[in-house]
């Protein structure tokens, strides 16, 4: 109860300093994209579904506030919040230092590894350094070497990668010169174009790819392949997007993540929805 | 506003230039040559060559220019093995050219309505006063039709250009990388959405402002007849007489 309280005096705090008229009702707005599967996406009769819907309502709850969540494409979601257009991003946004320049982060909630999805027909599937992992912030030289790997295979090959994500920067950064890289709207038409045989591989967080991997279409002829790669420069893990000014958010934000881990809650969504545990270890 | 920023943000925008005029005047330039075939059709006075021409126009203004993008390079994208079949896919395969064909079909149908217009502006005691003169067909076509049509058309088909410059933009969600393509991508690495729109916005007005200089230089150059006559300076024996 003391809890509600003081988050309530909080967001009146903060209303009260950003005029927001959306913080004195105690309702907060969380953009996703819609389109981010499993993380995030758009069933077939319009509704928001997955990993990080069914996360922003349990952390509301703990937060004792209302939540709308609005879907918003990814390519505006940083300058929208910072417009003020809503308060929070959940849309398995990485934490990375070049995003903290602009806004703040609460969490991270998740965890999860790079990787390439192939066709399985394809000499790629034979990608060196398949099933490895490696943490680009603290084995940096054994990482590069894993990415220097597979350069040979991918020499000269289209490579798929959505825009302005950690992946397009991974790919500039790593594969640049050494594959045709073409950016995409979103992983859904990253995915087509792989299918139309437009794109020879396609570069995604891996989570994201299991979820491709669970469609009929992709089930059976392709395959995640490569190095699982994380840390430095693709982040700290996703979190929740805030301005840089709401504290008592992230504040709150944070409690409700820690109790989210805590009493293992996170852990059953993960399971549910990735087949796998993304709980960030620290 | 952060100048040394913006200026940054130029350097890089207008390498997105080169790409958007190409898009741009392939496209125009097809579109051209579909539009005028288009027109000629529908004014024949056939039915079966009337009808589809309008269908067509009917159809490619009526939709959006994302709409077909989207269906042209994701939707056909999607019957692969039929196109392989027929040898089209080297051409769908591109992005490039699922541009070229949406914005050329898109600009064709807007460009035969501005085409017909001059066409059935043209005056009637010029088509007469010609067939007086002995001409018909082709001849009276290409001497006299033609080039009233297309003096009457010009204004209206600049506006057609500029838009399709402008049109180009739509063609970065086929991640074609022109100068929109450019701005999102720089937006998405810097969050500095307004600096980096106001730059591209700015690069899309001089590439604008020029076409329209030029389109206006063409204007003035098909219309001497509208032009003041040079002033006639009196013959000197006149004066001494």
């Amino acid at each position: 109860m003391n809890f509600a309280k003081t988050l309530g005096l909080a967001l009146l705090g903060s209303a009260l300093v950003t005029g927001s008229a959306v913080a004195q009702q105690k309702t907060i707005k969380i953009a996703t994209e819609g389109a981010y599967a499993p993380y995030n996406f758009t069933t077939p009769d319009g509704k928001l579904d997955g990993f990080e819907i069914e996360l922003a309502k349990d952390l509301c709850a703990r937060m004792k506030v209302t939540c709308e969540i609005v879907a918003q494409d990814w390519d505006g979601i940083i300058p929208a919040l910072t417009a003020k257009k809503y308060d929070a991003i959940m849309a398995g946004m990485s934490i990375t230092d070049e995003r903290k320049k602009t806004i703040d982060f609460a969490g991270p909630y998740g965890d999860s590894p790079n990787g390439f999805l192939v066709p399985k027909s394809s000499p790629l599937a034979k990608m060196p350094g398949t099933g490895e992992s490696y943490n680009l912030g603290t084995q940096q030289a054994a990482a590069e070497k894993a990415i220097e790997a597979t350069k040979a295979l991918l020499k000269g090959k289209t490579l798929g990668v959505q825009g302005s994500t950690i992946h397009s920067a991974y790919a500039d950064k790593y594969l640049k010169g050494t594959v045709d890289i073409r950016e995409y709207k979103s992983t859904e038409a990253h995915d087509l174009d792989l299918a139309a045989g437009r794109v020879d591989v396609v570069l995604g967080d891996a989570t994201s790819i299991i979820g491709t991997l669970e469609k009929p279409e992709f089930s059976k002829d392709y395959v995640l392949v490569g190095p699982s790669v994380t840390g430095g420069m693709l982040g700290l893990g996703v979190g929740v997007g805030l301005r840089k000014e709401d504290q008592e958010l992230k504040k709150a934000f944070n409690e409700a993540i820690q109790g989210a881990i805590k009493d293992g809650t996170l852990k059953t969504l993960a399971l549910k929805w990735f087949k796998v545990d993304i709980t960030p270890r620290s | 506003m952060d100048f040394a920023f913006m200026q940054e943000a130029f350097l890089r925008l207008i390498a997105g230039v080169p790409l958007t005029l190409n898009l741009a005047f392939t496209s125009i330039a097809f579109g051209a040559i579909f539009a005028m075939l288009l027109a000629l059709m529908r004014m024949s006075n056939i039915k079966v060559l009337d009808w589809p021409a309008q269908a067509y126009v009917f159809v490619f203004r009526g939709t959006p220019l994302l709409v077909q993008i989207f269906l042209i390079y994701y939707g056909l994208g999607q019957f692969r093995p039929t196109l392989d079949a027929l040898g089209l896919w080297g051409f769908f395969r591109e992005p490039y050219w699922c541009a070229v064909l949406a914005l050329t079909m898109n600009t064709a149908a807007y460009g035969s309505e501005i085409i017909r217009g001059g066409l059935q502006a043209v005056p009637h005691h010029q088509v007469e006063a010609a067939r007086a003169c002995g001409m018909s067909g082709f001849l009276l076509f290409r001497r006299i039709i033609f080039p009233i049509a297309v003096r009457q058309a010009l204004p209206a088909y600049g506006s057609e250009i500029i838009l399709m410059v402008k049109a180009t933009s739509l063609a970065s969600v086929i991640t074609m990388m022109e100068v929109t393509g450019l701005a999102a991508k720089m937006i998405s690495q810097t969050f500095r959405a307004v600096e980096v729109f106001v730059v591209a916005g700015v690069i899309y007005l001089v590439m604008n402002f020029i076409i329209t200089r030029i389109i206006m230089a063409i204007e003035w150059w098909l219309s001497p007849h509208l032009r003041r006559p040079p002033a006639i300076e009196p013959r000197l024996e006149a004066a001494h007489v």
